[in-house]
């Protein structure tokens, strides 16, 4: 049943919806959304929307309030609760929760910024064979005996062989009278992408790196989620070495080493042979780092990008976070190598602020 | 619409608590208790109590947030009680008894304040019917032009909701003692000496019209005639607005004057509840193992948070102090012109008149005049009042003052017209192009001037002529305009 209630608290969420969208750069900025990351939903802080009115300006004016304390003595944290309505509410004072579903949210995120539909490869070579109940049969097991269609054919069958008494309205189903439910198999196409996260950790990557590297993550996911039935995530960290990790370690890691990015981009091939067939799926590489890497190591970067894990990804994508230590030569020569390639993205990300402009990069080609 | 379960046991207490309420003389509408789940009591409370009424998405948002509170364990609702004849009121499901007595208890006392204070004896009595036709015509609508348009206009009507005057509904205004146009005009026409019979030739009745159209073509007619509190019904007549942009803008003015009371006595009606409730819980109604449970729930309902103020708190208070003073006979020339403080606290004349006055002070008092006459500078040193403002130089809320003239005129102020500025339209032809022109009477606070800008945008859309109000901010005259879709201020 539909309660009265539903109606109106989905058009306020519609109201939200066009809220978040207004505010979408701040709250990509600011990433206060991930820890509220739920399953599906995510819970967003929106200003309640107040509906306008001619009211004071409660910082003028002067409110009444209870307890202790002698003139110019200060009033706990935050403004004080006054109990005469109107006059002691200042605007934004109330923070609503709103969980919107991640659907949801990547919508917003492709109306925002203007990202295009994806255009997977791989099309319908996978496919995931679902049972659909779709008609009936006369044989079958109980369990899936169809109880109405049962009753009314033995009904039928009772009335017209004049057996049925209105008197005493029993009906006895016979076996032929049985009715099932029967299925076919349907075949679904289904894309399947896995992400593959690359992270330097050296000393050079700070803490605010780190959290840039998250928000990004965070809004690619969402996206690609959006795009593809299936959704992998990996995660490798590396410094002179390259080791896989899980989510939490690879946002937390942090080594004091040099930096050595063919290890990553080693490591990263090796996945991609072992477990990911790129005939079928869709393989998104992304790397991020301060663009310091070991002198003599970006060649074999080169080699393997244009050898193996370019042909085989659907886009190379680095980021690339200036640090205070980094010399951020790296996004120079992969520009330079990969001027004329449509299946290289490389964005820099100076600040907090550039997060925005970096995810349309990443995902603005549609690839 | 929603199930109920109102068990034996329940219906038994009522019944034994409305007799108990019957005995200490209230007087009330009938009472139909029904007993919700949360969610349900949600869903009513985010209606404002009324499930039938109109669609808009502030339920909606009204009903997010007090879920949400829920789940969080952040605040739930005891009582929801509906001013009507018979009056409806809502207990949780989920309470335990001894909560849900002392919600029935504090309902009789709401729902005898509903019935008998002064203020309340404009409202309909028969508002659930009426919300529930209000809402279907503006359901029937929204059907008709658009679910979106409608909420829209809803939308910019309640942002002007808290427009009227307050104190309409009370007032008969005699009309003006009967006098002619004729007799105005012939007063002035010169007329020549005649006798009777010839007076219609000699002083002809032409002339004396002539003067009459003079008179009124030279006499400037103000619009409105009078300045108009009630903004929404000076729209109602004036706006050039649809049939049903009429209609809805009517059912928004009804609900605004219907709601109005509860707010203009919100103190003494909650004081007035509290102060029944804790009376009738400790005769008779409470088992010997209730009375902690009791005990702990009025205390956190009139509690002293910290710095907050509390309206159940002071309005039981004060109806307690006018007892014991009315009892004690400490009232009057001789009592108010003693000085000698031991002799004033130690008065007693034992003259028994509290109750009574109680019952006189909840029939004829609002929250202004309750607390104006009442709250005497001992009470306010008991209930540690103060003022509070935020401090210019450090950006904190700080204690402004304790001194007890200031803190009750500061409070006086914040209830006056139950906290919303005064603004009035003084000309509807401003211009005389029919723009709006507002006036804010200003008494020492300014308009919050983002709240003002975006409300003269809706103002002006139903209004569909640029408007303006005229107010003063931070010591100088100004004037806010919206006015080719742009908000513009200009010093005056």
């Amino acid at each position: 049943m539909v309660r009265k209630i539903d109606t109106d608290v989905s058009r306020f969420k519609k109201i939200v919806k066009g809220q978040i969208k207004k505010n979408l750069k701040k709250y990509i900025k600011q990433g206060e959304l991930i820890g509220k990351q739920g399953k599906d939903l995510v819970s967003i802080p929106v200003p309640e929307i107040e509906i306008p009115r001619f009211k004071f300006d409660f910082s003028k004016g002067k409110g009444t309030g209870q307890g202790k304390g002698k003139s110019g003595d200060k009033l706990g944290q935050g403004k004080p609760q006054d109990g005469n309505g109107e006059a002691g509410e200042t605007p934004g004072q109330h923070i609503l929760e709103v969980d919107v579903s991640l659907g949801d949210l990547a919508e917003i995120l492709g109306e925002e910024l203007e990202l295009p539909k994806i255009e997977p490869k791989g099309n319908n070579k996978i496919k995931s064979v679902k049972d659909k109940y779709v008609g009936i049969r006369s044989v079958g097991p109980e369990s899936l005996r169809h109880f109405k269609r049962t009753y009314r054919k033995a009904l039928k069958r009772m009335i017209s062989s004049g057996t049925f008494n209105p008197e005493n309205p029993m009906v006895v189903p016979i076996r032929e009278d049985k009715v099932f439910r029967s299925w076919s198999e349907k075949q679904i196409p289904q894309n399947s992408a896995v992400v593959i996260y690359m992270m330097d950790v050296s000393g050079s990557m700070g803490e605010e790196q780190k959290e840039i590297v998250r928000i990004e993550s965070f809004w690619i996911d969402t996206w690609l989620r959006s795009q593809y039935k299936g959704l992998e995530t990996r995660y490798i960290i590396h410094d002179s070495d390259a080791k896989e990790v899980d989510k939490e370690t690879f946002f937390r890691t942090r080594e004091s080493g040099g930096t050595k990015i063919s290890s990553a981009y080693e490591l990263c091939m090796k996945i991609i042979n072992d477990e990911y067939n790129f005939a079928e799926w869709n393989v998104y590489p992304f790397h991020f780092s301060d663009g310091d890497n070991w002198a003599g190591d970006t060649e074999k970067c080169i080699e393997i990008l244009t050898n193996d894990l370019i042909p085989r990804s659907n886009v190379f994508c680095y980021g690339q976070v200036e640090s205070l230590y980094g010399s951020g030569k790296f996004i120079k020569t992969l520009e330079e190598h990969f001027a004329d390639s449509d299946d290289v993205i490389t964005s820099p990300i100076s600040n907090k602020d550039d997060i925005y402009r970096s995810i349309k990069d990443f995902l603005g080609k549609g690839k | 619409m929603f199930k109920s379960s109102f068990t034996t046991e329940l219906k038994e207490w009522k019944y034994r608590i409305e007799k108990i309420a019957e005995e200490f003389d209230l007087d009330f509408f009938p009472v139909i208790f029904e007993v919700l789940p949360f969610d349900e009591l949600n869903q009513i409370a985010a209606y404002g109590g009324f499930p039938t009424r109109y669609p808009h998405w502030k339920f909606g948002m009204q009903y997010e947030r007090l879920s949400k509170g829920y789940a969080y364990g952040l605040e739930k609702i005891y009582e929801l009680v509906i001013n009507n004849d018979p009056s409806y009121a809502y207990l949780m499901e989920s309470n335990p008894l001894v909560d849900q007595k002392l919600v029935m208890a504090h309902v009789y006392g709401h729902v005898d304040f509903f019935k008998n204070n002064y203020w309340f004896s404009v409202t309909n009595r028969k508002m659930i019917d009426q919300m529930g036709n209000n809402g279907n015509r503006i359901r029937s609508y929204m059907n008709k032009v658009g679910y979106e348009e409608v909420e829209d206009f809803i939308t910019n009507c309640l942002s002007i909701e808290n427009l009227i005057d307050f104190h309409s509904p009370y007032l008969k205004r005699r009309n003006k003692p009967y006098e002619t146009e004729i007799e105005k005009v012939e007063s002035k026409v010169v007329k020549f000496k005649s006798k009777g019979y010839m007076d219609p030739y000699i002083n002809p009745k032409d002339n004396s019209k002539d003067v009459s159209d003079k008179e009124k073509e030279t006499k400037v007619v103000n619009f409105p005639e009078n300045p108009e509190r009630d903004v929404l019904l000076f729209l109602i007549e004036h706006a050039p607005l649809n049939n049903w942009q009429r209609d809805v803008l009517e059912i928004i003015r009804d609900e605004a004057y219907y709601f109005a009371p509860q707010g203009m006595t919100k103190i003494m009606n909650e004081g007035w509840a509290c102060f029944w409730h804790s009376k009738i819980m400790t005769a008779k109604i409470l088992s010997d193992s209730e009375i902690l449970d009791f005990a702990e729930h009025h205390a956190g309902t009139v509690a002293m948070s910290e710095g907050s103020f509390n309206p159940y708190k002071i309005g039981l208070e004060i109806f307690r102090d006018i007892e014991e003073r009315w009892d004690k006979g400490k009232f009057g020339k001789e009592y108010e012109e003693c000085y000698d403080s031991i002799i004033r606290a130690e008065w007693n004349k034992n003259l028994g008149l509290g109750r009574e006055k109680i019952f006189q002070v909840r029939k004829i008092y609002n929250d202004v005049t309750f607390l104006d006459e009442f709250l005497t500078p001992e009470l306010a040193e008991r209930l540690q009042l103060f003022s509070f403002w935020k401090n210019p130089y450090s950006a904190d809320y700080e204690v402004y003052t304790r001194e007890f003239e200031k803190v009750k005129t500061n409070l006086l102020k914040q209830l006056t017209n139950m906290g919303n500025p005064i603004i009035e339209v003084i000309d509807g032809n401003f211009r005389n192009r029919s723009e709006l022109y507002l006036v804010h009477k200003h008494d020492g606070v300014d308009l919050d001037l983002n709240y003002a800008r975006d409300t003269l945008m809706n103002l002006s859309s139903i209004w569909s002529r640029p408007t303006h109000i005229e107010t003063i901010n931070n010591k100088s005259k100004i004037f806010y305009s919206w006015e080719n879709e742009k908000f513009i201020t200009t010093k005056i």
